[in-house]
């Protein structure tokens, strides 16, 4: 599998006045993993936002590189999972609509995408309800859903914003399983202030020093 | 790539509308209101042509700019739109929901225009003339109220700053087509409707390439 | 230069109110002294569009390079639009009551400025609803160029509709001046006048919200 690197430069964030980090550098590569810390509203899902592409930062850059060579921003998109608080899927879908809609959008072929998604609902045990809509989903089974959703096109930089809320004991070895997994071949940004999640990771940053 | 996907957020965006009718049942609702509304106003005499076509274009006006904006709040409101952003692109965001009120506004006209007959006793003199000015009207129609209804799904106060955020952009449109469709129910012949015509087409062709290439900036957030 | 700027179009305008009240007007059917108005209404409703192409422009400009300088530009022009829009709607109602008999009678002129009101307004009602510094200023350019493509429309569908009653402003339907040289000396330094008292209010207006942006982002 090709090498990944993402490397950050002197990243600011003002957001209406108030400085949320700044001059954040970061450089991380394949089997590289890295947790995200900070007291609540410090600014971590806004770092986890403008990692992932979803907004932009004031200043500085973003780089993402296969085998050293930058992928376009566009394309950042295909690379990298997301699985947070502030990311939902449909409501009104089912599981296995929600995951067709999102898979196809990605471009999958239809045989390599349902064998993936059910493979996957296997493992989250959620197969017996895909063909339930999402309104009727307990949270811990939508964030089962959101899991899936984050790893399902083979991303190359998962990023977890509190990975293990709402989730049982059961619920959370599965994220565990999965982050693990994915270290091997990519890399790993987890926010969190759960002690465990902590452990999942070799390095930490805390938001707090960017201030 | 861009059509297919474009086809597969019209396809989401139609099948989860099914599923909840939650912005049909209140557009028909709407609709029914509007034009008993008229029925009343007008009571038992008898409007010309002049006065009906303005308040036919007053109920599809205010049923698109009570509807045509569901599409982006939703994704705004139940914190979707990300899950969508890294999923595909901005232009097949746009296209599939430009599709999705197309559908929507041409199925609820189309209603629209029935009752209106039915109710107030509208006579067209030459419907195939009336028509074709409508489905052009339309399309123009929903291409403005499509980009406008991203623009507010981000701010605060939506429902009232639609109307008043699509009322200026829209005037020409409406001037030209509300001209048009009284012309065509006096009778007047089609070809003679031609530089009507040709206003709504290039209206909608300005106003979409417009919002394919501003579009990028509203959905990035 | 700032001074000599400042003074100029003091000069200017003080000379266009002087002799525009003062100077005597050539026989014009059904106009006489009422064509003395355009010396002011016609440098109002250039600049009242000047600014809004120029807020269109400086919306570009920001989209492309994400500099909230630009935001600031586009908004400082469309407030001074806006109050120049309020004038030339104002000047030439006075005008249409004393000609027409009423003060609005929705000629196609004056469904144009009234449009143009609308979507100023549109604009401001848009930037009231949002608080994010970053989207309100994305949000507003998209509007502002939203709207600046749909209004060369009226250009096309007006003469369509109704004709106008509105006196051709400087050169009449057979192309042929309408003005003697002394009117025609006032109206020009009129427009120049007026203009530059735009461009002048304008880099005040900036170099205020300039400051009020950055007091704002250093209050934390």
């Amino acid at each position: 599998m090709k090498s990944i690197e993402i490397v950050c430069d002197n990243l600011s964030k003002i957001y209406s006045g108030k400085v949320i980090f700044k001059n954040l550098s970061l450089k991380l590569t394949t089997g590289n993993s890295i947790s995200i810390l900070g007291k609540n509203g410090s600014g971590k899902s806004t770092l986890i936002k403008i990692l992932s592409g979803i907004i932009s930062a004031n200043k500085g850059s973003i780089t993402v590189s296969e085998e050293n060579i930058p992928v376009p921003a566009n394309l950042c998109y295909s690379r990298i999972g997301l699985i947070s608080p502030y990311l939902n899927l449909y409501d009104e879908l089912t599981a296995s609509e929600n995951l067709r809609f999102f898979c196809g959008l990605r471009n999958d072929s239809e045989k390599v995408m349902d064998e993936r998604i059910d493979y996957f609902l296997n493992r989250v045990r959620l197969f017996d309800k895909r063909n339930e809509t999402v309104r009727n989903y307990s949270s811990g089974m939508k964030q089962k859903l959101k899991l899936i959703f984050a790893v399902i096109n083979q991303p190359r930089i998962l990023y977890m914003d509190e990975p293990s809320t709402n989730l049982d004991s059961e619920g959370i070895d599965i994220v565990y399983e999965t982050a693990e997994e994915h270290k091997k071949n990519g890399i790993l940004i987890v926010a969190t202030n759960d002690k465990e999640d902590i452990k999942l990771c070799e390095s930490s940053l805390n938001i707090e020093d960017y201030k | 790539m861009l059509l297919k996907n474009s086809y597969l957020v019209f396809k989401k965006d139609l099948s989860s509308e099914l599923r909840t009718r939650y912005v049909i049942n209140s557009l028909l609702m709407f609709v029914l209101v509007t034009i008993s509304i008229i029925r009343f106003a007008i009571g038992d005499e008898k409007a010309d042509n002049e006065i009906l076509t303005g308040l036919l274009w007053i109920a599809v006006f205010f049923t698109s700019v009570s509807g045509l904006s569901r599409t982006f709040v939703k994704e705004e409101e139940k914190e979707t739109s990300v899950a969508l952003k890294l999923s595909t692109g901005s232009d097949s965001v746009i296209l599939g929901k430009l599709i999705f009120n197309m559908v929507l506004t041409f199925s609820l006209n189309a209603l629209i225009l029935f009752l209106f007959v039915i109710i107030t006793d509208y006579q067209i003199k030459n419907l195939p003339g009336f028509l074709i000015v409508l489905v052009f009207g339309n399309l123009g129609l929903v291409s403005a109220s499509t980009i406008i209804a991203a623009i507010i799904s981000k701010a605060n106060s939506k429902g009232t700053l639609y109307p008043v955020l699509s009322f200026p952009v829209l005037l020409p449109l409406l001037i030209t087509v509300i001209n048009a469709t009284k012309l065509a129910s006096l009778g007047v012949e089609t070809d003679k409707l031609f530089g009507e015509i040709q206003i709504l087409i290039s209206y909608f062709i300005v106003v979409t390439v417009a919002s394919l290439m501003l579009f990028k900036y509203v959905w990035e957030d | 230069m700032n001074k000599i700027f400042t003074s100029l179009v003091f000069l200017i305008i003080s000379g266009v109110i002087v002799l525009g009240l003062a100077l005597p007007i050539p026989n014009i059917p059904a106009l006489g002294d009422k064509a003395r108005v355009l010396y002011f209404h016609v440098p109002m409703s250039w600049i009242s569009v000047l600014a809004f192409f120029m807020s269109m422009w400086y919306s570009i400009r920001y989209l492309k390079t994400k500099d909230h300088d630009y935001d600031i530009r586009s908004y400082s022009c469309a407030q001074l639009g806006f109050l120049f829009c309020i004038l030339a709607t104002a000047t030439g109602s006075l005008w249409a009551k004393f000609s027409w008999g009423s003060f609005w009678n929705w000629d196609p002129r004056q469904t144009s400025i009234f449009i143009l009101l609308l979507i100023y307004g549109a604009y401001f009602a848009l930037r009231s609803a949002i608080d994010s510094e970053d989207q309100r200023a994305k949000l507003s350019s998209v509007y502002a160029i939203i709207a600046a493509v749909t209004v060369p429309f009226f250009v096309f569908i007006m003469p369509r509709i109704v004709e106008s009653l509105h006196p051709d402003p400087i050169i009449n339907t057979q192309g042929k001046i309408n003005m003697d040289s002394s009117m025609l000396t006032v109206f020009i330094s009129a427009l120049t006048g007026f203009t530059m008292l735009y461009l002048w209010m304008l880099n005040l207006k900036i170099r205020v919200e300039k400051i009020n942006y950055n007091k704002l982002s250093l209050n934390d």
